[in-house]
């Protein structure tokens, strides 16, 4: 089976991934994201003999269905269930990949990760820098659930990816879409090097797209630009996308004004290039998250931007995210950074 | 540090200095070596201090779940810097945690060399033959400080040490007995001694006069190629350095 590696971006308006698919006459199936997920750790398994899936309840299929079928398909000894406990799931990756294999362990919520946070950032993030490349855990990619899904409350709805951003090593990727999900896992799976892969939990079910059939990877690092606009660059990344897009038409029905989206999908090494490019061109900036607005990535990007693009911007960089506050259960629907909240800061910055 | 040596060569993985880390690393290590159906065993160093991090919990914990080739090695020496055993644990030791994470445990005198040996043979033989894990529990005393920056007199007797040291030192045992058994003697001994010196003095000469590693390798091994951001990181670093020559 050929690998196919749909490399972007594209010039001008990068055309949907199905469109794509169909200008290469590739089949695609209609799927949600957890079937896409599910979809790319099979065809990694496929091609790779190493490739094994473990973490808490995977066995059975998953709490979120990502490895339905897996185990029936490869065997007891390379889809099992882990005790629970995370700090042990990520030590035993670490070794397993440090062993020239590939490892995909599944943290059951990306709110659990942190008590394998020594393990991700003191030894994979580290494995190959101190030990002078002798060694390393490139076969090591972690699956984790992200963010809100409207009931999470506290400890079901974290989106955690910038305490991992700011570790050198690893790298992170957050998918928007089932036909984005299978492409950047695979690439994730495949990359040689760590990467924390957050799934947004709340797209499993409802995120639904043609996936282009077989093999293919969408490259780490490369950012996509969604839609073109001449007015303002909106940046985002996972979820949030689907509450950009939306924000987007809005400010464009409404007010006429138009939208550069991107998409980042790596956060880290992320595609300043493309932003800076877009920026240069619009002069304004919004980047939205849901995770606290207080040393989120946001900050990160409308720093570099801001060296990149000072002379450029013609209103103050937006960020439109999470309060500093708990993720909140009976709160949310204020809390997120909804499509309302979005617009405004389109607006705002489209009027500075 | 010299912990931190490592060599994919000599299958040694280099560790970091959080403790009892490569404790569940070892366990997927060891589950590589299952998979491969190899006769090999991952083998797992740890002080009685690191058994009390709850990566060793996990460790234990993995291995017996996933029936795994492993042969930890507990050098149970007394101390965790100044933490003497009464303070680290109440249980009996560090083996009898084996028996509550199901797995094969045995205590032994790790000033005896020919005793430790014994123990391993037969603990990496099982852990092959049953795919299954092995703890070991080595009793010795730490006769030398913790480190360079520790004076372990602050918190112990001299008398304690001096017991240990002339009582049970296990080279001297080893030595005694090899020259008992007629395998060994005093003029081979100081021979050897005056040989492994100088190869320790040459070694030593040989580091001293390789210098320091290139600035351009701060960069490298971060990921597998560089990207972009550390391009530019390192570029603006090497014209800082260039500009004052004479600060760095």
């Amino acid at each position: 089976m050929s690998l196919k590696r749909i490399l972007t971006p594209l010039p001008a308006a990068s055309a949907p991934l199905r469109r794509q698919a169909a200008a290469m006459s590739t089949a695609v199936t209609k799927m949600n994201l957890f079937t896409a997920v599910n979809d790319a750790m099979r065809i990694a398994m496929k091609t790779d003999d190493t490739a094994v899936v473990f973490g808490e309840d995977v066995a059975f299929g998953g709490v979120f269905r990502c490895s339905v079928g897996l185990r029936e398909e490869f065997g007891n000894d390379r889809v099992f269930n882990t005790p629970l406990c995370e700090q042990g799931i990520a030590g035993f990756a670490i070794g397993y990949a440090s062993m020239g294999k590939t490892a995909i362990a599944e943290i059951q919520f990306a709110d659990y990760i942190f008590p394998a946070f020594d393990q991700i950032v003191n030894e994979a993030a580290k494995y190959r820098y101190r030990s002078g490349n002798e060694f390393d855990v490139g076969g090591l990619t972690f699956r984790t659930p992200c963010g809100a899904v409207g009931h999470g409350g506290h400890y079901h709805s974290q989106s955690p990816e910038a305490y991992f951003t700011m570790t050198p090593g690893l790298k992170v990727v957050m998918p928007r879409s089932p036909a984005e999900a299978k492409g950047l896992l695979l690439a994730s799976i495949r990359d040689p090097n760590p990467v924390v892969f957050l799934e947004p939990k709340a797209l499993y079910r409802t995120s639904v797209e043609e996936v282009p059939d077989g093999d293919y990877e969408i490259a780490l690092g490369k950012a996509d630009v969604m839609r073109t606009g001449a007015d303002v660059t909106v940046v985002g990344w996972g979820g949030q996308l689907r509450v950009l897009e939306a924000a987007c038409d809005m400010a464009e029905q409404e007010r006429g004004i138009s939208c550069e989206l991107i998409d980042l999908r790596t956060l880290m090494p992320w595609d300043v290039e493309t932003v800076e490019k877009s920026v240069n061109k619009t002069g304004r900036l919004i980047v939205s998250h849901e995770a606290p607005v207080t040393g989120g990535f946001a900050a990160e990007i409308a720093t570099k931007i801001t060296e990149r693009c000072f002379l450029s911007l013609e209103a103050p960089i937006e960020r439109v995210c999470g309060y500093d506050t708990p993720f909140p259960l009976i709160y949310e629907k204020y809390y997120v950074p909804d499509k309302l909240k979005c617009f405004e800061a389109i607006v705002k910055a489209a009027e500075y | 540090m010299p912990i931190h040596v490592g060599s994919s060569e000599h299958h040694f993985h280099t560790i970091s200095s959080p403790l009892s880390t490569q404790i569940p690393q070892a366990v997927g290590a060891a589950y590589a070596l299952k998979q491969e159906g190899r006769d090999n065993v991952a083998m797992c160093f740890f002080g009685e201090g690191a058994a009390s991090e709850g990566d060793f919990h996990a460790a234990l914990n993995f291995a017996g779940t996933l029936e795994v080739p492993i042969v930890f090695f507990c050098r149970n020496n007394g101390y965790a810097i100044s933490t003497p055993t009464h303070e680290q644990y109440r249980g009996d030791g560090i083996a009898s945690r084996a028996v509550g994470y199901g797995m094969h445990a045995i205590r032994v005198d790790g000033n005896d060399m020919a005793a430790v040996y014994a123990a391993t043979k037969a603990a990496r033989e099982l852990a092959i033959s049953n795919s299954c894990p092995v703890l070991i529990e080595a009793m010795t005393y730490r006769v030398g400080h913790h480190s360079t920056s520790d004076d372990s007199s602050r918190y112990r007797s001299i008398d304690e040490i001096k017991k240990w040291k002339e009582d049970v030192d296990p080279i001297s045992r080893f030595r005694n007995y090899l020259e008992k058994e007629g395998l060994w003697s005093q003029d081979e001994d100081t021979q050897l001694r005056s040989d492994e010196r100088l190869e320790v003095l040459k070694a030593l000469e040989a580091a001293e006069t390789a210098g320091k590693p290139s600035l351009e390798e701060m960069f490298t091994d971060v990921f597998d190629e560089k990207p972009a951001h550390l391009v530019e990181q390192e570029e603006a670093m090497l014209a800082h350095i260039a500009k004052y020559p004479d600060k760095y």
